[in-house]
């Protein structure tokens, strides 16, 4: 069970919250206007980086806030949490 | 097989406390502070049960969990399959059985032990107390950390014996010492017989607390995890290592020093490493006579230390071998140049070098690295930075030869995993198969797969395999071993979940009561109980379900439909954004009036679906699925929070402020009628599809226009307290006309007769129904219309469809996909697939390419389990006219009650609590107790009537208004019980003008109170949050979750209010009935 920092709350388990996987993909304009190659592209395939990417998490059981988290996805450490709109937290080497 | 209980020693028993337990029938006495190991060895008994595969005698090997022999079941006082008898403290009256390998449940409940769970934070966890757990535990006791020590045996000090010393004194009088400071130290929790059975992310550690009557496993929290897990003893594998009598050196002298048992009379020890010395010299002190010490290493100052004893020491020699019947009567020794010899012993004690215990080290990241000289894997770094590990577990162990098993031309009795009957033969086999990976010969091998998880076995096989493609020593380590670190019961992971009350929470509408006392069959929808039908008599469920929409379609029926998840939608911008969120338009909807919605999956499938209601320009009332009613809300606040901050929306949840009565049927109107409502009725002033605010039956409602029957409907929304009486209402006012209580399945069949959409129930794209393609509307870009349209494909039409085969319920879910004959390469959904009472065959919609040219034709689906089924193709108003030539059937009468508060049933269930924990935790409900939910604005907090908190989790509190922060911009006022109205206009009064929502929730959320001094206790059996009063005090409010429930809790000078969704109040009431049991 990890132990998310709500950028409200501070730290509650991961029970409280739901997955909203990768973070910072914004909703295209015009979906339209993609090729269906694109708009596949977009609703299906998603990052998998081994180490630490930006995810979005929100606090269901909680202030039901989205926020956005940075982790390992080899260890699963958390670097930190922002709120929407707030830049990601340094990533220490 | 007389005592081998010693005159003397044995520091850790009770000579003076006698036990006595019963194993395979016989009497075993023993001492308090025993085990059933060391009272087996006592009382004689050398072999505990045969060997899972090959059912070969096996004794007492091991003085800990590391046991791979000595399995028993124990059947009093409770039932647990499956123990290494080691770990078993000596009880009166227990009774065991030997049970090798493979447990046996029993059936039912019977023996079954109950479990606790109970959530913990602490600074520091210590694993292990030994003397570097107790060291560890000490230092961090002393500097003000809240700290919690776990050991899984039944005493702390671990492995040490009374010839040790630590810190210059006499190491059980340190132990005494310190454990003595631990257990009066404030906020610290010295726990024995308790496993840690895994260690997580963040510092989280589940353990394992065993003692009856009531198992506890422990949610720890713990900001920094410190292992001081020890070490186990290593066998070495020879040929018949593994017969009784066979035991780990360390073993014999725990026996000997802890429990005064002898484990034989005359000892050859084998070893590779100074413990064997050490445990040699131990032993011949307590009175066992030492045959000889053979030693594989070329020798040294233990060994000539021995010598100098007298001792027969045999450097360079090594054990080839045992006999005995059972038990070992001889050992056979070989030595340089091809000396033999066998030597007369009843024990043979083995120490092949020490293995730390990493697994719950690896198990979170930790790595380790072969250390040549001690033989062993230790620890490597690389675990996450609240993980430490100390003393024996960091590596701290004895030098030790490299010598797995002693050379042989048949290997095929020289066991390696004493539990799977598993030899140094089979792993060369394995090997020999071009297995290199140790994972790869686990699973050949079945090696570390028994429930020691080749605690003995793992290095010595990693070491064989390495040896056998010529790797070096360390190349490979012991496979991996997950949690649980040792078995636990399934009944103690779910803890009080159990049964059909705490498994799952089940939701009940204000009505319930009513459904079950006039006989309802239920359905679950999601968490939720709905009346499936209402048999009469001994009607079956066809003949009950046939009368129910009959009498909808011919006079009148009334359903439950207050599961319906509802939500306020607010703001200026709520016509925009519910333009977006649903694939129809919304904004052109008139005030009062009421548009059916579809909401889309990005992927263009349907997500949910329901009914918007505009009740004024900013402000609409939005209903959704049972089941989905999360899912919407959750989707909303996604969206509004993520993609579109700039949209000034509200969101509010009200699905159980509001109870629904649906009235549907052609005398609904009359019903209505009869009422009295100062709404008018007639067609003209409240048309179809909209919405009117009035008086029904003496009580404040909500009417809506909406049918899912087709039939002339007036839904009739009330605060949900209300609920009930105006159910009962309706009727007693219905009864001139006929009204029937109906059910889920009468509905289903009714809407699909009427071709409408069941959501949840089938995969339903409805092309037919997205009116409008403006850009925006989340998930058009996927639907078949889009799709067709780019594609130039042929649309899907909606069309009824008829199966001309065997019938089924709904409640038998199909699920039906267009095959290649009726939907050309794409699948079509079908919503409904539902059995009509009259029609021998089932009856759906279905979408389907081109359908309109396809009426009166036969169809073929594709059927997973067979051949492809025809459907024909009918229009709606066919199977309608079929319906009406059914007979009716005699209806029953209904009686009204007077109303009651939501938990008024549980008075006697809330004083319970109070009787059985005698006071020490009281719970009480505050009825109707006003909350009032305001979203807005935090830069504007300071134009509300009161003190709005900004800081998170605080509450204001100035008599009987509170305001608790919920989130960022969002507050529930609290007031005295029915004065939600009066808060709303308080509001209302400083807030009007500004961008802000606010929403009477009184009927939303029922409100507890729990007090008493073990109230935190039992709040932290289903509460992950930390309520150390050094976190939590009064003043403070945080949601979270409380069992399986969501809940508001709000910190008092001398009482914890918890506020619930009030669906879900008799479960959580139910739960803390379990909790204080």
């Amino acid at each position: 069970v990890l132990l998310i920092p709500c950028p409200w709350c501070g730290p509650r388990d991961e029970t409280e919250f739901k997955y909203g996987g990768q973070a910072h993909l914004p909703y295209p304009d015009d979906p339209a206007a993609l090729s269906d190659e694109a708009w596949a592209d977009f609703l299906f395939m998603r990052d998998n980086p081994r180490g630490p990417w930006s995810e979005r998490w929100m606090h269901v059981a909680g202030c039901r806030r989205w926020c956005n988290v940075v982790r390992d996805t080899a260890t699963n450490r958390i670097f930190g949490s922002y709120r929407i709109g707030e830049p990601p937290p340094e990533v220490p080497d | 097989m007389g005592s081998r209980r010693l005159d003397r020693g044995g520091h850790g028993v009770d000579r003076s406390a006698p036990v006595e337990m019963t194993f395979e029938g016989r009497s075993l006495g023993a001492f308090a502070g025993d085990t059933l190991a060391s009272a087996l060895l006592a009382n004689g008994v050398d072999v505990v049960c045969p060997s899972p595969i090959l059912g070969r005698p096996r004794g007492v090997f091991s003085a800990g969990v590391e046991e791979p022999c000595a399995f028993v079941e124990v059947t009093t006082p409770s039932f647990e399959p499956i123990l290494p008898a080691p770990m078993v403290k000596a009880l009166d009256h227990l009774t065991a059985v030997g049970r090798p390998g493979v447990g046996v449940l029993v059936g039912g409940d019977d023996g079954i032990a109950t479990a606790d769970h109970r959530h913990l934070h602490v600074d520091t966890l210590v694993v292990g107390g030994g003397a570097a757990g107790l060291r560890e535990a000490l230092a961090a006791v002393r500097q003000g950390d809240r700290t919690m020590l776990v050991d899984e045996r039944h005493w702390l000090g671990g492995t040490a014996s009374s010839d040790d010393t630590i810190d210059g004194i006499p190491a059980l009088a340190w132990i005494d010492d310190v454990a003595g400071e631990l257990r009066t130290s404030p906020d610290t929790a010295v726990l024995t017989e308790a496993t840690a059975l895994g260690v997580y992310d963040d510092g989280y550690v589940v353990v394992f607390e065993r003692p009856a009557p009531v198992a506890t496993l422990w949610h720890v929290r713990a900001g920094r995890v410190v292992l001081a897990t020890g070490a186990h003893e290593r066998p070495i594998a020879f040929a018949d290592c593994d017969r009784p009598g066979v035991m780990l050196a360390s073993a014999a002298v725990t026996y000997a020093d802890r429990f005064g048992v002898a484990a034989g009379e005359r000892a050859v020890v084998f070893t590779t490493n100074h413990a064997g010395h050490d445990a040699a010299t131990v032993l011949a002190a307590e009175g066992i006579e030492i045959a000889a010490v053979i030693d594989v290493s070329e020798g040294g100052p233990a060994s000539d230390a021995m010598r100098a004893l007298g001792v027969d020491v045999r450097n360079g020699w090594a054990v080839t071998g045992t006999e005995g019947d059972p038990r070992v009567s001889a050992v056979h020794v070989a030595g340089p140049g091809g000396a033999a010899e066998t030597i007369e012993a009843d024990l043979l004690l083995v120490s092949g070098g020490w293995n730390p215990v990493t697994q719950l080290w690896r198990g979170i990241g930790g790595g380790l690295r072969f250390d040549e000289g001690r033989a062993c894997f230790v620890p490597d770094g690389a675990g996450p930075p609240w993980l430490s590990i100390v003393g024996a577990a960091a590596g701290e162990v004895p030098t030790s030869v490299p010598f797995w098993f002693t050379p042989a031309q048949d290997l095929s009795r020289h066991y390696v995993d004493l539990q799977r009957d598993s030899t140094v033969a089979d792993v060369l086999e394995a090997v020999g198969h071009d297995l290199h990976s140790t994972e790869h010969v686990k699973r050949a091998t079945y090696i570390g797969t028994a429930i020691d998880q080749g605690r003995t076995s793992g290095v010595l096989t990693a070491a064989i395999v390495n040896q056998a493609w010529g790797d070096g020593p360390g190349a490979q380590g012991p496979t991996n071993a997950r949690p649980p670190y040792t078995p636990v019961p399934y009944a103690v992971l779910a803890g009080r979940d159990r049964g059909p009350v705490l498994l799952d929470p089940i939701r009940t509408t204000p009505i319930h009561d009513w459904h079950v006392e006039h006989g309802a069959a239920f359905e679950n929808v999601g968490q939720w109980k709905r009346p499936w039908f209402f048999p009469a008599g001994a009607e079956s469920m066809d003949q009950a379900v046939a009368r129910e929409s009959l009498a909808v379609r011919n006079d009148v029926g009334v359903l439950d439909a207050s599961t319906l998840g509802k939500i306020e939608v607010v703001g200026p911008d709520a016509a925009a954004f519910l333009d977006r969120m649903y694939s129809n338009r919304m904004s052109t909807l008139a005030v009062g009036s009421i548009r059916y919605g579809l909401m889309l999956g990005l992927d263009g499938m349907v997500f949910d679906d329901g009914v918007v209601m505009r009740l004024a320009d900013d402000r609409f009332f939005v209903t959704t699925t049972t089941g989905g009613a999360a899912n919407v809300l959750d989707r909303f606040e996604e969206w509004l929070q993520t993609e579109w901050p700039d949209l000034r929306v509200y969101c509010t949840s009200v699905t159980e402020q509001w109870a629904t009565v649906a009235v549907n049927g052609p005398r609904a109107r009359e019903l209505m009628g009869a009422l009295e409502t100062d709404v008018p009725l007639d067609a003209e002033t409240f048309p179809f599809m909209t919405v009117r605010d009035g008086m029904v039956a003496g009580m404040p409602a909500r009417i809506a226009r909406v049918s899912f029957t087709g039939e002339l409907a007036y839904e009739i929304n009330v605060v949900g307290w209300l609920g009930r009486p105006m159910w009962q209402a309706v009727m007693a006012a219905g009864e001139p006309f006929g009204v029937t209580p109906y059910g889920t399945e009468a509905m289903h069949l009714l809407r699909a007769e009427k071709g409408f959409v069941i959501v949840g129930h089938r995969d339903a794209r409805r092309p037919w129904h997205v009116v409008d393609r403006a850009q925006g509307r989340l998930g058009l870009r996927g639907t078949p219309v889009t799709l067709a349209a780019r594609h130039g494909a042929p649309r899907s039409q909606a069309v009824g469809r008829i199966a001309p085969g065997r019938s089924q319920h709904l409640a038998a879910r199909r699920r039906a996909d267009g095959g290649p004959h009726v939907g050309g390469h794409g699948a079509a959904g079908a919503d409904a697939g539902s059995r009509h009472f009259e029609l021998p065959q089932s009856i759906a919609g279905q979408d389907v390419r081109a359908g309109h040219d396809r009426r009166g034709t036969r169809a073929h689906r594709y059927h997973p389990r067979g051949a492809a089924a025809g459907r024909r193709h009918r229009s709606r108003g066919h199977i309608a006219g079929l319906l009406r030539r059914a007979e009716r059937t005699p209806r029953r009468r209904w009686s009204v009650t007077t109303a009651r508060d939501p938990l008024a049933a549980r008075v006697e269930d809330l004083a319970r609590i109070a009787r059985v924990t005698d006071g020490a935790v009281m719970l009480e409900h505050v009825p109707f107790l006003a909350q009032v939910n305001l979203r807005l604005d935090p830069a504007l907090a300071e134009r509300a009537p009161y003190p709005l908190p900004v800081e998170p989790n605080t509450v204001w509190e100035d008599g009987p208004r509170a305001a608790l922060w919920l989130g960022p911009d969002e507050w529930v006022i609290l007031g005295p019980p029915h004065a939600g109205a009066e808060i709303v206009a308080e509001l209302e009064g400083t807030l009007e003008g500004l961008h802000r929502s606010i929403v009477d929730v009184s009927a939303n959320r029922v409100a507890l109170e729990i007090s008493g001094q073990q109230a935190k206790e039992i709040l932290s059996k289903g509460c992950s949050i930390d309520l150390h009063p050094s976190m939590w005090a009064p003043g403070m409010c945080a949601q979270t979750m409380l069992g399986k429930a969501q809940v508001v809790l709000h910190e008092r000078a001398d009482t914890t209010g918890i506020a619930v969704r009030t669906s879900f109040a008799n479960y959580l009431i139910d739960w803390f009935g379990a909790a204080t049991a």
